[in-house]
């Protein structure tokens, strides 16, 4: 039965992107020898349009801006977007579409985890470049991959440590959706936590089924595991829509922030908007980027985007800076390179800085991360973030963990000689253990 | 600053305002005679915005005896403190935004752009403790009760003297018992006590019998004496035995409280799948239809008639059932009506509708949550004993229950119940005795549709309004219906509870995610053995 829904919505799909694409053929004739074509690969449709749909509109935002700007090598940029519906063999699909049939020189794209690794094969085959902007679990450097979301050290250890130092907590509750983002995050976490001396039984991990909307019992566990004594919190890496009856269930229970603050790396002021966020007022957010940020860069994106956008409420994320900071170093690394050959760009992208919306500059790294100053909010009336720590620099990601033991020897160099994802320093030859 | 410091700083304060209790009769009129005590230091160190310096300052504020820093520590909480101007002074907002000055409450002359100071959970913590020192001797009951609790979780012995104090001349017996609580649980860590008073303590917090108790009475030290650490050993050992109890009986709250929500949303499919057999697979988007008429109807209401808030969702009830139903007919009327008896066209054509409806809402809405708020009668929670009930569940499971039994009632006891009973059970008979079976199915669909419209209503307030609303409550919904008996209403009731409590039990041993797998293979080693449900349908009703 299952397949053919999955059928049924993949026919769907086919025959609206077939009107999409017949649409943009009529209007692009005339100027297809003068443009350069940008793929965007994120789901507007099904279970992941939610966060994805954003970063769509993010994608035609800096085309238009870079447009307006005199496009790239002269040349006006033109955004191709298709709709992988949050079907994962959908993204390996359109992907070759992108690349093979509509020829663009870059794909900015994918959300989840899974969705990536199922591109990762295309890009490799057809040799062409993708920039993903979303947090994730690391353990991966591919060398048609651009990260520019952030790696565990650059979002959850920050966090723990500041929950650590300010907050005095001693007992930690580790709380997520059961797929490999919160696994790998929660087994990096554990293995951290007790390199700090945290006992194991001090230690509850807890992961739930996608879309869990019923948390009485697991709320009531945390507030039991919290009256021990002991400065509690939790670690949340649930994912998207379970959060909203989370939360709401933490308010119904009577948790406050000052008895067990959460802090969460996938809620951010998209998520927020659905909420009423008065009980949650305290509860932290680890982020690398937030509206609140008070630059100048950052209240003139906001200003351009809302004009953009054409709603002064629509509210700006950290997934979309990234996704600003990749469009920028791709522009620049063209430039630079002169070419928008796939092989010359990702050689120019490494090194390449551009500023980000917090008032610094990100670089990227040559294991194709980028450099990046943490953030942690406690969540405001509004929805907002009230940020009250910042990393005094820039965290250089690390893509293998020193934490996980299948991890800690490899690194990843894409500059020449070495050009290696997973280079084992120990037996000195890439392609080590972790792949 | 570690949570040692911060204990200290919270003992000062208590020690300070012990010694002006004591001193309160000469104390009142010294300060009088003296003028207020100068706290422009803190005041200063409240404008620098920095929560090292705000923490400092509410200490410094709590300990000054000003007759100001208790508005002052209120209008931080409400983050009504502000500053600006160069040098920076420090203003409180009153009404309609005007500045006022922190001392003499008076509106200040010119008025500089002001920013509020931050708070942070540290703060909001010092804020909690200087307004819980302030109120121990404050003259509302309620307040000094609250203060007695809070200095019993802190369990500070710096606080005991100032506890003592307020406990000599306490009146009311409710205050004093939870004064005297307090004082049990910071007797019972207390070093230098004797044996006679650490067992009197370790009764009274025994007697409390809550998980909190449980916390106080393990903190007994190692080097109490041997019958003191029995008596608190067998006073764990029966708060444990208790709680062991009340935490069963709270796990079959809590799967009544998940039956209900599965009753709510399988109870239109009972009608749409259960009585007419129409495997309706855009059963969930009805649930969420009648989940963004809530959000419209909130919304109207805060833009027109913010008053009406409370009873937004008794408004949204009765549109949600009409809006819904008549999608119900209209999709009864222009596709399902074509495809009766061929069960695998509907299901493709429903699961079409389905996908269409969520992309139309998506269009319209956005792709983003919508936020619909709880009327002030469904937040909060009480506790019965040691079971702890949300009011938003208990109305949860009280609106299922009244859904269920109206719609037995309608089915049972008016005509159009009537018809439907018979055209479902045998439709040439009922065509011949002169039912317009045509308008009877549309009329079901449309039941069964405004019903789910219903359940989103009440759904929107424990889970995401968003266009994927339904989805998650499909398969449990099929599901509940199939578990129950197809065609029996009952059967889905019980069911739907059946299943509620059954995963609640298993989820404590189990965890969440091997919980729901365990119950899906109980479920379907059920329908081997029984094929129709629980509540079959004899004869031949289930055939026509």
């Amino acid at each position: 039965m299952l397949n053919m829904f999955t059928h049924a919505r993949r026919m769907a799909g086919r025959a609206l992107v077939g009107a999409a694409a017949l649409a943009l053929a009529g209007g692009g004739v005339a100027s297809a020898q003068e443009t350069i074509k940008v793929g965007v690969l994120h789901s507007l449709s099904g279970t992941m349009a939610i966060s994805e749909t954003t970063l769509k509109d993010t994608v035609l935002f800096m085309v238009q801006e870079q447009n307006a700007a005199g496009g790239v090598l002269g040349k006006k940029l033109e955004a191709v977007v298709v709709d992988p519906a949050s079907n994962w063999p959908l993204f390996a699909e359109k992907a070759r579409e992108l690349i093979a049939k509509e020829k663009v020189a870059v794909v900015f794209g994918c959300w989840t985890s899974v969705s990536r690794k199922s591109v990762l094969p295309v890009f490799k085959e057809l040799n062409s470049i993708l920039f993903y902007p979303v947090q994730y679990e690391g353990e991966e450097s591919e060398r048609n991959v651009f990260y520019t979301g952030a790696a565990p050290n650059q979002q959850a250890i920050p966090a723990v440590d500041y929950l650590m130092e300010n907050e005095g907590v001693q007992r930690w509750v580790l709380a997520g959706t059961d797929y490999v983002y919160p696994r790998t995050t929660n087994k990096i976490l554990e293995a951290y936590l007790k390199s700090k001396g945290v006992k194991s039984e001090d230690i509850m991990i807890n992961y739930t089924p996608f879309g869990h909307s019923d948390w009485q019992t697991i709320v009531a566990d945390i507030k039991k595991f919290g009256s021990a004594g002991k400065k509690t919190a939790v670690v949340s890496t649930i994912n998207g829509d379970a959060n909203v009856p989370f939360y709401k269930e933490l308010g119904n229970q009577g948790i406050k922030a000052t008895d067990i603050p959460v802090v969460a790396f996938s809620v951010g002021e998209e998520e927020l908007a659905g909420i009423d966020t008065k009980p949650l007022v305290g509860h932290l957010a680890a982020w690398n980027y937030f509206q609140s940020v008070d630059v100048p860069e950052n209240a003139a994106f906001i200003k351009k985007w809302q004009a953009f956008t054409k709603n002064d409420k629509r509210v700006t994320n950290d997934p979309m800076e990234a996704t600003v900071i990749g469009f920028n170093m791709w522009v620049k690394a063209v430039e630079k390179a002169g070419t928008t050959d796939a092989d010359k760009v990702i050689d120019a992208l490494i090194g390449v800085t551009v500023p980000n919306l917090s008032g610094g500059f990100s670089a990227m790294m040559p294991n194709h991360h980028i450099t990046k100053p943490v953030l942690i909010g406690e969540i405001k009336e509004d929805g907002q973030f009230d940020i009250v720590e910042q990393t005094p620099g820039l965290i250089v990601a690390e893509e293998w963990s020193p934490y996980l033991e299948g991890s800690k020897d490899l690194i990843a160099d894409w500059r020449k000689p070495l050009s290696c994802g997973n280079f084992n320093v120990k037996t000195g030859k890439c392609g080590g253990a972790g792949q | 600053m570690t949570s040692r410091a911060r204990l200290f700083r919270f003992a000062r304060l208590l020690c300070a305002l012990a010694l002006l209790c004591a001193a309160a009769p000469f104390g009142r009129a010294a300060a009088q005679d003296a003028g207020a005590p100068d706290i422009s230091a803190p005041l200063a160190q409240l404008t620098t915005n920095k929560y090292d310096d705000t923490e400092a300052a509410l200490g410094a504020l709590a300990l000054s005896g000003s007759p100001a820093a208790a508005g002052i520590v209120t209008a931080l909480a409400e983050g009504k403190l502000v500053f600006g101007g160069t040098p920076p002074r420090l203003f409180i907002q009153g009404e309609a935004g005007a500045l006022l000055d922190p001392l003499t409450l008076q509106p200040v002359a010119e008025a500089p752009a002001v920013k509020p100071v931050r708070v942070n959970n540290r703060v909001r913590r010092a804020i909690d403790a200087a307004n819980g020192a302030l109120s121990l001797v404050s003259p509302d009951a309620g307040k000094r009760r609250e203060a007695a609790l809070a200095v019993g979780r802190s369990r500070d012995e710096a606080a005991l003297p100032a506890l003592e104090a307020a406990l000599a001349k306490e009146s009311d017996p409710k205050v004093k018992s939870a004064m005297n609580l307090a004082r049990a649980s910071i007797l019972i860590g207390k070093e230098g006590i004797t044996p006679a008073e650490r067992i009197a303590a370790v009764e009274l917090v025994g007697a409390e019998g809550n998980q909190d108790a449980l916390a106080i009475l393990r903190s007994v030290p190692d080097s109490a004496a041997p019958e003191v650490k029995q008596a608190a050993a067998d006073a764990i050992a029966g708060i444990e035995r208790n709680l062991a109890l009340w935490g069963m009986a709270q796990n079959v709250w809590y799967g009544l409280s998940l039956g209900s929500v599965l009753l709510l949303a399988a109870i239109g499919l009972a009608i749409t799948f259960g009585v007419m057999g129409v495997i309706n697979m855009a059963h969930g988007e009805m649930v969420m239809l009648g989940a963004y008429t809530t959000f419209v109807v909130q919304e109207v209401i805060r833009t027109s008639y913010p008053g009406l808030f409370d009873v937004s969702l008794l408004i949204a009830i009765p549109l949600a059932f009409v809006f819904t139903g008549l999608i119900g007919v209209l999709i009864e009327r222009t596709v399902i009506r074509f495809l009766y008896g061929r069960a695998l066209e509907t299901l493709l054509a429903t699961w079409g509708i389905s996908l269409i409806l969520q992309q139309a809402i998506r269009t319209i809405f956005g792709p983003t949550n919508r936020e619909v708020g709880a009327p002030s009668w469904m937040s909060g929670s009480f506790e019965i004993g040691q079971l702890a009930i949300t009011s938003g569940r208990l109305w949860i499971i009280v609106f299922s229950l009244l859904v269920f039994f109206a719609l037995l009632a309608t089915l049972r006891l008016t005509r159009i119940g009537l018809e439907m009973r018979a055209v479902t059970q045998n439709r040439r008979m009922a065509a011949s005795m002169g039912i317009r079976t045509n308008w009877v199915d549309a009329m079901t669909f449309g039941l069964g549709s405004g019903i789910a419209g219903m359940a989103g209503v009440a759904l929107s307030q424990i889970d995401n309004v968003s266009p994927n609303l339904g989805q998650s409550y499909i398969i449990d919904s099929f599901l509940v219906v199939v578990f129950g008996g197809v065609g029996n209403l009952w059967g889905t009731l019980v069911g739907a509870m059946t299943l509620g409590v059954a995963n609640k039990l298993l989820e404590p041993y189990a965890g969440a995610v091997l919980g729901k797998i365990a119950l899906l293979v109980i479920v379907i080693l059920f329908i081997q053995k029984r094929p129709r449900g629980l509540f079959a349908l004899k004869g031949r009703s289930i055939e026509a």
